[in-house]
């Protein structure tokens, strides 16, 4: 399997990564490597197998809910880049 | 007297019941260690001088006061970087965490709030790499070697061990993480069956296969931070709600019956002669010792790194799609608009394997490609659950490499991904079906570089693993090598 400079351009967009020309080049090579050592998979048959997402217990985990305390908004907002008036800043999102 | 920081968290433990010593001893002692070697070996991202000897002279004088403590209570011990810990800095060894102070503290930073941190330790950027040469900020070496690698993800946790700049330490594996770098360190490394140690507060690269666990000097000091750190959490719906159990309990070396089989799949092609003599060596001993021990399959091993690269993968391109540059971390500098801060941060904060990690993720998610890669992956987990669940009807443990070979060299291996990858190849499969593993440090090799066993048990018998461990420590000839480091040995 080998992947494109567009494909690789696509996948930088979805996963908002700006990529330089260099970096496209070598991932280009690096996933087209990587997806041909996992073309591996394609030797067995797996259509009757049923996917595993998880290992631990097939049932959700509920709880009741119910209010707790949570932190002060200072205290979360002591780790943002930017923040006034007990919230996060960002650039100028609407015209 | 040797120096306190030469010895095993239980015996430390036993001098501070008797009130032999203080914490503040132990730690003033663990400092001095680290002040000598520290600058060769290079382990820690911080290092918690004031704060550990503060918190070491409170725990002395809770113990004069006769206040209840936990067995491990004023022992100094390191903790990886991607656990969090409270008003202390937790990096991931990334430039997009290199600011970041949790308010909060992880699960198991609670279980261990009467034990001593006295620093967070180096990694692999966000958990991602087999040699921690991926970390945004240093560079680790190994204490038998300084040229060759520590192994990682959590090369610095087990570096820190091995060199005794620290007593005990926490990592965490999500491939291969913790059993690796203890098998490169010389140290035992041990990861508990999924969902028996919480991951609330450890940053989460994969998160169907992470999983915290202890690095120590010998099983016993491992029996006791299992114990320690184990436990049902309702803050991780992950977290396995069974009883708590005594680790202790299975510090007795009877494996007398034990059935331990060795698969021919990790026996074979690219695992070095000397590692292969170290295992079958292993299982002489087990034999001596009245188990009885044999050659089995696990036929799916050769499509195990395929499914672990494609699914962790998967996982991290998710996980890590919280790393906007708004509430916490870095934030890149003139961004014109929201999009825009999104895209320099990601470009800027990430490194070269995050980014290849989260671009593979991305192709593997992404319409087209989900159902050949992503679930082909998923049902191939399957049937690697499936081979080990007949393995376990006739044995009781498996023994095997922790890994091909031992520590290489610095930039030996980091041209080519799939070369990196491939040395995960003994360790990836535990994650993918949930299963405890242990590296236990076993033989050196000619060059001195120590060799690991890998212990592997069946879900949630964890204690299996310790009873066998122990019953190779206390039957070994091989008698544990420090490392020669800064001239003090």
């Amino acid at each position: 399997m080998s992947i494109t400079i567009k494909e690789i351009e696509h996948l930088a967009k979805l996963a908002r990564l700006n990529l330089s020309d260099e970096e496209k080049e070598r991932l280009t090579g690096e996933m087209s490597g990587i997806l041909d050592f996992a073309h591996k998979l394609n030797e067995l048959d797996v259509s009757d197998i049923s996917p595993t997402m998880h290992v631990g217990a097939d049932s959700n985990v509920f709880r009741e809910d119910v209010a707790r305390e949570s932190y002060p908004t200072s205290e979360i907002l002591r780790n943002a880049a930017e923040a006034d008036e007990g919230c996060f800043l960002v650039p100028k999102t609407v015209e | 007297m040797s120096n306190l920081y030469e010895l095993t968290a239980h015996e430390l433990a036993d001098k501070l019941a008797k009130k032999e010593v203080s914490s503040a001893e132990i730690c003033e002692n663990q400092f001095k260690r680290i002040d000598e070697v520290e600058g060769d070996v290079e382990g820690y991202i911080t290092v918690l001088h004031d704060e550990a000897m503060a918190k070491a002279k409170e725990i002395d004088t809770k113990r004069a006061a006769g206040e209840r403590l936990s067995p491990l209570a004023g022992i100094p011990i390191a903790v990886k970087d991607n656990i969090c810990t409270k008003d202390i800095k937790t990096t991931c060894a990334s430039h997009m965490l290199y600011n970041f102070v949790p308010p909060y503290n992880a699960t198991v930073s609670e279980k261990i709030s009467d034990l001593v941190i006295i620093g967070k330790t180096n990694m692999d950027e966000f958990a991602m790499g087999s040699s921690t040469e991926n970390s945004y900020f240093k560079k680790t070496k190994n204490p038998y070697n300084l040229g060759c690698v520590p192994g990682g993800s959590s090369g610095g946790s087990a570096a820190v061990v091995s060199a005794d700049e620290a007593i005990i330490a926490l990592g965490s594996d999500t491939g291969g993480s913790i059993r690796q770098p203890a098998s490169f360190c010389g140290v035992v490394g041990f990861k508990p069956t999924y969902g028996r140690v919480s991951r609330f507060g450890l940053v989460a690269f994969a998160s169907s296969l992470d999983q915290i666990g202890p690095f120590t000097k010998d099983v016993e000091d491992c029996a006791l931070l299992l114990n320690q750190i184990t436990g049902h959490d309702v803050k991780d719906s992950t977290s396995l709600n069974v009883p708590d159990e005594d680790f202790t309990q299975y510090l007795n070396a009877d494996i007398k019956g034990m059935k331990i089989g060795i698969p021919k799949e990790y026996m074979g092609e690219g695992i070095s002669e000397e590692v292969r003599n170290a295992v079958l060596s292993a299982a002489k001993l087990y034999e001596s010792m009245g188990a009885e021990v044999e050659q089995c399959s696990l036929p799916m091993t050769p499509y195990a790194l395929a499914a672990y690269y494609m699914i962790s993968s998967a996982e991290a391109s998710s996980n890590l799609a919280r790393y906007d540059g708004i509430r916490f971390g870095f934030r890149a500098k003139d961004c014109k608009d929201l999009e825009d801060v999104y895209f320099k941060t990601r470009s800027e904060g990430f490194g070269k394997e995050v980014k290849r990690r989260i671009m593979l993720g991305t192709f593997v998610l992404s319409s087209g490609y989900y159902d050949a890669y992503y679930k082909k992956a998923q049902q191939v987990r399957t049937l690697i659950r499936e081979d080990f669940g007949k393995a376990f009807e006739k044995y009781d443990l498996l023994l095997a490499p922790t890994a091909p070979d031992t520590a290489w060299k610095f930039g030996e291996k980091s041209a080519d991904p799939v070369q990196m990858y491939a040395a995960d190849i003994c360790t990836v499969s535990l994650n993918i079906a949930g299963l405890p593993g242990m590296s236990f440090p076993f033989a050196l090799d000619k060059n001195g570089l120590p060799i690991g066993v890998q212990l592997i048990g069946k879900a949630m018998h964890d204690g299996d693993i310790i009873r066998a461990g122990y019953a190779l420590e206390k039957n070994s000839a091989y008698t544990k090598t420090k490392p020669q480091l800064g001239g003090a040995n």
